[in-house]
């Protein structure tokens, strides 16, 4: 494989674009030019750490237990971001972390499980981060929609209730809705995946010199396990939410209001 | 035990962080058999604010029961106790001399149906609508339905979100009906409509009443109450003020009652 690297020289390079950002925010008295450094450093730092420890991670020698415990801290921040986008919504970091897990089992099992990728520490820890990466805003939104569709059809969930349904069939049509507002920004991206911009994966691959037939493979893949796992992670929260809002004795928890 | 323990000991259970006031548990024992619905001991404690706070009171088993206070006074709280929307923070609630609490919530709600305040209509059509209560209701089971509550059988192909306010609460009355309840729950069941349409519903929950359904209206408006009901609770407050027979409540109002009524008549 052809790859490449830009070197700490290409690195310093592309900051001339900061600069540039930097002088604009001046030139306009915008008042971003510590902002912008700030960002750029703290980017920098942050990535530099991680790539040290995934240097060590991902290092031929390494065992994949570390693999496996660097996917479990992802899905622990990916809980904590979750839950902290969305805090009206109670108890969402366990359930994050319960959604984030089945998704990733689920995903990672069907990954290597059918030899899509080789199962090594280069494939395991990017494929789980990535899958991750983009659950995340999917599930808050499923978590956020479904308060907000129990909180608005209150009305309608109490008489189904009134007229004995259970708590569960009671807001289905309303969790339904949620779910599909959720995983809709998601479909519309892989339907129009390629036509406005390349996708990250794809982007990556091809500036670092692989083909682009070989990244277009790569990509379908990638795109297919994010899909499956934004799905995933919708449909565990929006339940995960409605079971919560709703108490033993088949009634709308009071603390939804509406 | 020495009196200063005793009395640590009662500060210990009044300052309970959810604001319930402790009191003695409800009586134990089969409770009023002439009631339909008792309360003991109930309160209802919703954001830290005591809502409802009822000793003891009873619905009868026999003749209309109307629920009558100003608003925001926990009228709708009670009538909620009632089919186990909400459940009280202290106290049991009885229903026919059982523990409502060890019912089934929802063979319940079967039996105790209840018409809210705004006429909600659940997607899809008439037809739709009573079949969310019953599923196996047939299309003579739909008219039956909708004959009963004074509608024609050509409603049951309309969409129900485009029928009027008095149509609709109608249509939700009906929908109630199709669980064959023995007790009716109106809940302000009549405030968001018409004078014409309103008539129409008390009419209508007449008829069901003189066919054995136990209706309890939760109203705001005690000439209603006067209008569909034999017996009467007063809530003020979060407090049973008052309860008795309408007329006999109508005819020696205790004073905080009065002022209730002659509020709303001004």
């Amino acid at each position: 494989m052809n790859t490449s690297s830009i070197g700490l020289g290409g690195v310093a390079a592309s900051l001339v674009l900061v600069v540039v950002a930097i002088v604009l925010s001046l030139r306009n008295k915008l008042g971003l030019e510590r902002t912008i450094a700030w960002a750029t450093f703290r980017a920098f730092t942050q990535l530099a750490v991680i790539g040290a420890a995934l240097g060590l991670v991902l290092s031929p020698n390494a065992s994949l237990v570390w693999s496996y415990i660097w996917v479990v801290a992802m899905i622990v921040v990916g809980g904590a971001t979750v839950a902290n986008r969305a805090k009206e919504v109670p108890g969402l970091f366990w359930l994050a972390i319960l959604a984030l897990s089945v998704a990733e089992g689920v995903s990672l099992a069907v990954v290597f499980g059918l030899g899509i990728f080789p199962l090594e520490s280069r494939t395991i820890v990017p494929t789980a981060g990535l899958l991750l990466g983009n659950a995340i805003s999917s599930t808050v939104l499923a978590a956020r929609r479904s308060v907000t569709e129990l909180r608005e059809h209150r009305a309608q969930i109490e008489v189904r209730l009134s007229l004995g349904q259970s708590g569960p069939d009671a807001v289905r049509p309303h969790v339904r809705e949620a779910l599909r507002t959720a995983v809709t920004p998601q479909i519309e991206q892989t339907k129009i995946v390629g036509l406005v911009a390349l996708p990250g994966a794809m982007t990556g691959l091809l500036l670092a010199g692989v083909k682009p037939l070989a990244a277009v493979e790569v990509q379908s893949a990638v795109m297919f396990l994010i899909l499956g796992s934004v799905v995933i992670t919708s449909v565990v929260v929006g339940q995960g939410v409605a079971h919560r809002l709703l108490t033993p004795e088949d009634q709308l928890d009071p603390m939804l209001g509406g | 035990m020495s009196g200063v323990h005793r009395l640590l000991r009662q500060k210990g259970r009044l300052g309970g962080s959810t604001g319930v006031v402790a009191r003695p548990a409800a009586p134990p024992g089969p409770g009023d058999p002439t009631a339909l619905f008792s309360f003991d001991g109930i309160q209802v404690v919703r954001a830290g604010r005591l809502v409802l706070d009822i000793d003891h009171a009873t619905i009868p088993l026999r003749g209309a029961t109307g629920i009558v206070g100003p608003s925001g006074a926990g009228k709708s709280t009670l009538l909620r106790l009632c089919n186990r929307l909400e459940s009280p923070s202290a106290g049991i609630v009885r229903f026919r001399n059982g523990d409502l609490a060890a019912t089934d919530p929802l063979q319940h709600r079967r039996d105790v149906a209840m018409v809210f305040q705004q006429p909600v209509a659940l997607p899809g059509t008439v037809a739709d609508n009573l079949r969310e209560a019953d599923p196996t209701l047939d299309d003579d089971g739909v008219e039956a339905g909708l004959a009963a509550v004074g509608l024609p059988a050509d409603f049951a192909t309309r969409v129900a979100g485009e029928l009027s306010g008095g149509e609709r609460q109608r249509v939700s009355l009906a929908r109630s009906m199709a669980t064959r309840p023995h007790v009716l729950l109106l809940d302000e069941a009549t405030s968001a409509l018409d004078a014409t349409s309103a008539g129409r519903i008390e009419t209508l929950v007449g008829t069901l009443a003189a066919s054995g359904i136990i209706p309890i209206w939760v109203s705001h408006d005690i000439e209603q109450v006067r209008r569909v009901a034999e017996h009467v609770l007063v809530i003020i407050d979060g407090h049973v003020a008052q309860t008795g027979p309408v007329e006999q409540v109508l005819a020696a109002p205790r004073p905080d009652v009065r002022r209730f009524i002659e509020g709303t008549m001004s």
